[in-house]
């Protein structure tokens, strides 16, 4: 057994870097030579470019260059592009706007790039964007997303009613005929509140061309620098991508929105040329990662489940608009349609499921893939549609889903929705959080807080969420414009050390931590003697990145399958040194030993002859370095419940959560300390979209929630402290290593928990941000609320 | 930020003179407006006036019963002095609420009222307490006539906040609803029975803290909180805005003080 390895809570190893103020971040990284860049931007929603002059602007000290969409068309660049192809009901493609990197003819919403400005210094650059001289036709914005599809205005002129497509999951006939004998129907109108990202470190990127090798450098804050190398090659077309190098150093949170290829970063790689290759270097104000940064969720959506007279549901449908903003950002198609309506079926075995959804362009910043991306839309639906059914039933909340859980011994199971669940046990995650939460105990505590004034009440939500993304054939099949496999190499040093390269990117999830303890585990080497490096295509040879809570179960497999073929190759090594035949050779804790003796030799024997080859195997290449694909066969199915007990004070409609009791089966768990780090982000940002976060716009397109004066982050003080479990798990199928994704879960069940338990505390629903000013407005026309009080 | 001259006076007399000889010129106390408001580029002075290191400006004193507080006095200070818990705990509670660590360590009680934020805590104090504002033009301004709308106050221009002197009331307290994002008040009601009878100060609700002469009235006839339910308040000058409606501030000024009336005792 090693020390710190599979299963073991190990402190993360960057926590030291991290909380010492040691990390590297983009802005951190200064060259010899550098200047900045700053970007004009749109002060309105949707209007037209009529002139620009950059004389003014140019004239100014210090100023390098001032560059717009008719330079960017000049040098023939290439669009920002949406790699995900979703086609309509009658096999249309989507209809995708053109994205420049700097506006061409129109600007499509607030903060929209008009054009950058490179100077010597920030504020020099920061002056002479204020002297260029942009003149605008107003044109009349569209903002509402219930009410794109009639607007007056066109935010792609080309695009009629603003619909980028009108797509369709799943049996409609077969739902309709089980609605036409269904007992009841539960009907719901609900809205997915906009979110802003708000990763801590706000997006920065320093674009270098170096003349001497005709080649080029981009730091930057991405999840997944091996995507932007390939778009900014082979569709922006900067730079060749053999001579285009990209380097994602310490990144401080994504959450999504690091993913994606946006204009900034590419516009400063090529302005790096324009400027003679000098290094420049823009880093995001706060409000500029407000306006700019893609932003999640906003959804409404019509939901409406049909049940027997026991409460058996027999069919979903749901329609939903989603908001796509002014362009479609790079996977913004796939998140309303694949990530979203697939998930549907949630834990249960509806029959019948059909969902279609029209995804619409607004003037409002691009709306892409945020922490659960599709699911946490999904999931919420579900979660407070099938609340609702059990309150109109008369049902318990718990009894309803228990009643509807696909059973342990379906698995695997084929959802209605394409996918097939690989295993699971809804009812065990779901008596152990009952238990925990101390179901049975609910009416007393319910009549101790009356009896303070309080008015009590307590949410179910049982999630599931497909992660682990993705077996390439099935995404490929659906539209996707990439492969979703991870590599990873596993490389030793003459000394016995190891260097495990990943394609994943680790921007808060404790990679290095957690791939160490792998490495430990299947090498049978000391922790600290594995060193794992991440975030910069000339080390890692390829990668997909960190997203979907894909690092582990993707990533770490291809980790398993390198390693594998280092042990498969020091047997080799081994029988020849013990002079054994190499079938009869066994690997154990890091020693290859020759079957039923005592005759052995330890890992770092093996890899120093394999350096210094003396005495080896004839035919056999020296040197111990492996790599590996994996293409998951599947994506990866976490599940779990949640409880939530919230107070509210009837007097303001302030919301206290007094118990939150998380149960979650991520399968087998490599380190439990970063899992239910994981699982405690992942509820305080469900929650903050529950109670505390919305964007807001104007109806001019204006965005409101523009600083955290106006936008509600979570804080340490509005959380409860969590009582996080995992050790329900049912091993995953897909991977040797049995394991799920945990990142994205809290974000994904947690809303509706909340939102129910509000429910049940004041007897009617209300939309998130459930803010005091609306539980308080529900409560004065709640019947049951008056009772209480 | 624009360029500007930086001046780090040591007394306040020569404050006053550079702020005289500098029209364009502006006060800089603990920075918590006015740095982001520099770093937005939403100002343009022609010098900043850093009054960190005036100590005459800065300390808490007893004097006629009440306290007397220097305008650079820093929140945390005010929330943790013994000598303020002790004469006036309403005002120690208050400065304990603003902000988060951080802001309440830099940020300062002149700031704040030559500021008046419509949604700061410490305007509500001044006026509920029916407190004194000095200045460095020999000024002493009654609560009641300092605070003269939205952002505005009776200060000139070339005027320094030095300190304010607050009476000791018969009785006092604060209540919040902060708004969730910024913590600053969505409505936060002070109430004090002072010597010259019962004042409420309300922030938060409107444009500019003002007194709440309905409850006044109500609670001099009879300090309960059934004097406060069988108040209406007039929601037709109080804000809408993304974070309450009117006649949710409305609801929320009784709320708070009632509250306010609790811990008053
Ligand atoms: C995140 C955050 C949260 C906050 N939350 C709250 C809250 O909950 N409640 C609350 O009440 N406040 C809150 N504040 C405001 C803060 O507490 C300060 O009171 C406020 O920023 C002004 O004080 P200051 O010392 O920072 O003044 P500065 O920002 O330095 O100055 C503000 C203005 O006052 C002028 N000025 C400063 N001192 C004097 C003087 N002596 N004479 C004349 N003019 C002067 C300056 O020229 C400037 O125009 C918050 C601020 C932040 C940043």
């Amino acid at each position: 057994m090693v020390d710190k390895g599979i299963g073991a809570r190990v402190p993360r190893k960057e926590d030291l870097r991290f909380i010492t103020g040691r990390g590297r971040y983009t802005d951190d990284i200064n060259q010899p030579g550098q200047v900045y860049a700053v970007f004009v931007r749109s002060p309105h929603a949707h209007a037209r470019i009529k002139r620009i002059d950059k004389g003014p602007a140019l004239a100014m000290p210090g100023v390098l260059a001032v560059l717009d969409g008719q330079d960017v068309a000049a040098d023939g660049l290439g669009n920002l592009i949406c790699g995900w192809l979703v086609k309509s009901k009658d096999g249309s493609p989507m209809k995708m706007g053109k994205h420049p990197l700097l506006a061409q003819e129109k600007v499509r919403y607030v903060g929209d790039r008009v054009a950058v400005v490179v100077a010597e210094t920030r504020e020099q650059a920061k002056d002479a964007a204020e002297a260029l001289v942009v003149e605008y036709e107003e044109l009349p914005a569209v903002v509402d997303l219930a009410h794109a599809h009639d607007a007056p205005a066109l935010v792609h002129d080309e695009i009629p009613n603003n619909l980028c497509y009108d797509w369709e999951l799943g049996d409609k006939a077969a739902v309709d005929a089980a609605f036409a004998k269904a007992h009841h129907v539960t009907k719901m109108e609900l809205v997915n509140n906009r979110l802003v990202p708000n990763a801590m470190e706000p997006r920065a990127a320093i674009g270098h061309y170096d003349p001497g090798q005709d080649a080029y450098t981009l730091y930057l804050t991405s999840q997944n620098p091996h995507v932007h190398r390939l778009v900014i090659s082979a569709f922006i077309g900067i730079a060749p991508e053999h001579k285009l190098r990209v380097v994602a150093p310490d990144v401080g949170g994504g959450f999504g929105s690091k993913i994606f290829i946006y204009g900034e970063e590419c516009v400063v790689l090529w302005a790096s040329k324009k400027v003679g290759g000098r290094p420049v270097k823009w880093v995001a104000e706060r409000s500029e990662s407000f306006l700019t940064d893609a932003h999640g969720r906003d959804h409404v959506t019509t939901a409406e489940l049909a049940l027997d007279k026991d409460g058996n549901f027999l069919a979903l449908r749901v329609n939903t608009k989603a908001n796509l903003g002014g362009y479609m950002s790079t996977f913004s198609s796939c998140i309303p349609t694949y990530l979203y309506a697939t998930l549907l079926a949630g834990q249960y075995k509806t029959p019948a499921i059909y969902c279609d959804v029209q995804a619409y362009y607004t003037n409002t910043a691009p709306v892409d893939a945020y922490r659960g991306a599709g699911r946490p839309e999904a999931s919420f639906l579900l979660e407070t549609l099938v609340d609702q059914a059990a309150i109109e039933m008369g049902m318990d909340p718990a009894e309803i889903r228990r009643k509807n859980f696909i059973p342990k011994t379906a698995f695997p199971y084929q959802t209605p929705v394409a996918l097939v669940y690989d295993t699971g046990d809804y009812e065990a995650c779901l008596d152990e959080a009952l238990r925990l939460v101390d179901y049975a105990g609910f009416p007393a505590r319910r009549a101790e807080s009356e009896r303070r004034g309080k008015l009590r009440g307590i949410g179910i939500s049982c999630y599931i969420e497909a992660c682990g993304i993705a077996p390439s054939a099935v995404v490929g099949s659906l539209g996707a414009g990439v492969g979703l496999w991870e590599s990873a190499k596993v490389r030793f040093t003459h000394t016995g050390k190891v260097q495990v390269l990943t394609g994943t990117h680790t921007h808060g999830q404790g990679h290095e931590t957690t791939f160490s303890q792998l490495v430990a585990e299947k090498l049978g080497v000391p922790y600290e003697d594995v060193e794992v490096i991440h975030g910069d295509t000339e080390k890692t040879p390829v990668g997909m990145g960190t997203y979907g809570s894909r690092s582990l179960a993707v990533g770490g497999e291809a980790i398993v399958k390198a390693c594998d073929k280092i042990i498969a190759k020091g047997k080799k090594i081994a029988a020849h040194l013990l002079e054994a035949s190499e079938a009869d050779i066994e690997f154990k804790d890091g020693k290859f030993t020759v079957a039923g003796t005592d005759k052995s030799k330890t890992i770092g024997e093996v890899v120093f002859a394999a350096y210094v080859p003396h005495n080896y195997p004839p035919g056999l290449e020296p040197g111990m370095e492996e790599g590996a694909f994996f293409d998951p066969p599947n994506f990866t199915f976490p599940a779990g419940t949640y409880v939530c007990e919230v107070e509210v004070d009837p007097q303001t409609g302030e919301v206290d959560i007094v118990k939150f009791v998380a149960v979650d089966d991520f399968g087998n768990v490599v380190n439990p300390l970063i899992v239910e780090g994981q699982v405690h982000g992942g509820l305080v940002q469900g929650i903050g979209q529950a109670l505390l976060e919305g964007v807001r716009y104007d109806e001019g397109g204006q965005l409101l929630t523009g600083s955290y004066m106006d936008y509600c982050m979570p804080r340490a003080d509005d959380v409860p402290s969590f009582e996080v479990h995992t050790s329900r798990g049912t091993a995953c199928t897909s991977n040797s290593l049995g394991v799920k994704g945990c990142g994205e879960a809290g974000a994904i069940g947690a809303p509706a928990a909340v939102i129910n338990a509000i429910r049940n505390a004041i007897g009617v629903r209300v939309e998130m941000p459930a803010t005091p000013e609306r539980v308080w407005r529900a409560i004065q026309a709640s019947p049951l609320a008056k009772a209480a009080e | 930020m624009y360029a500007f001259d930086y001046h780090r006076p040591t007394s306040l007399a020569e404050a006053a003179q550079l702020l005289a000889g500098n029209p364009e010129a502006k006060l800089l106390a603990g920075g918590q407006t006015y740095i982001p408001t520099l770093k937005q580029r939403l100002a343009k002075p022609s010098a900043v006036i850093d009054l960190g290191r005036i100590a005459e400006l800065r300390g808490i004193t007893e004097e006629a019963g009440g306290l007397t507080i220097g305008a650079m006095t820093r929140h945390a200070e005010v929330a943790g002095s013994p000598l303020v818990k002790r004469v006036i705990p309403a005002l120690a509670a208050l400065a304990e609420g603003i902000g988060d660590p951080q802001v309440r360590n830099r940020g300062t009680l002149g700031g704040s009222i030559a500021n008046n934020d419509p949604a700061a805590d410490y305007p509500a104090a001044v006026l509920g307490l029916g407190a004194t504002v000095r200045t460095s033009k020999g000024r002493a301004i009654a609560a009641d006539d300092f605070f003269t709308g939205m952002f505005e106050t009776a200060l000139e221009p070339d005027e320094i906040v030095t300190a304010v002197h607050f009476p000791k009331p018969e009785k006092a307290a604060y209540a919040k609803f902060p708004n969730p994002a910024s913590r600053y008040a969505i409505v936060g009601v002070f109430l004090a029975k002072t010597a010259g009878g019962v004042r409420v100060a309300v922030t938060g609700a409107a444009p500019c803290v003002f007194r709440a002469t309905a409850l006044e009235q109500a609670l001099a006839q009879s300090w309960s909180a059934a004097s406060i339910d069988g108040v209406t308040i007039d929601a037709s000058n109080l804000n809408s805005d993304i974070h309450a409606q009117a006649d949710y501030r409305a609801h929320l000024i009784k709320v708070m003080a009632k509250r306010a009336l609790a811990a008053a005792g």
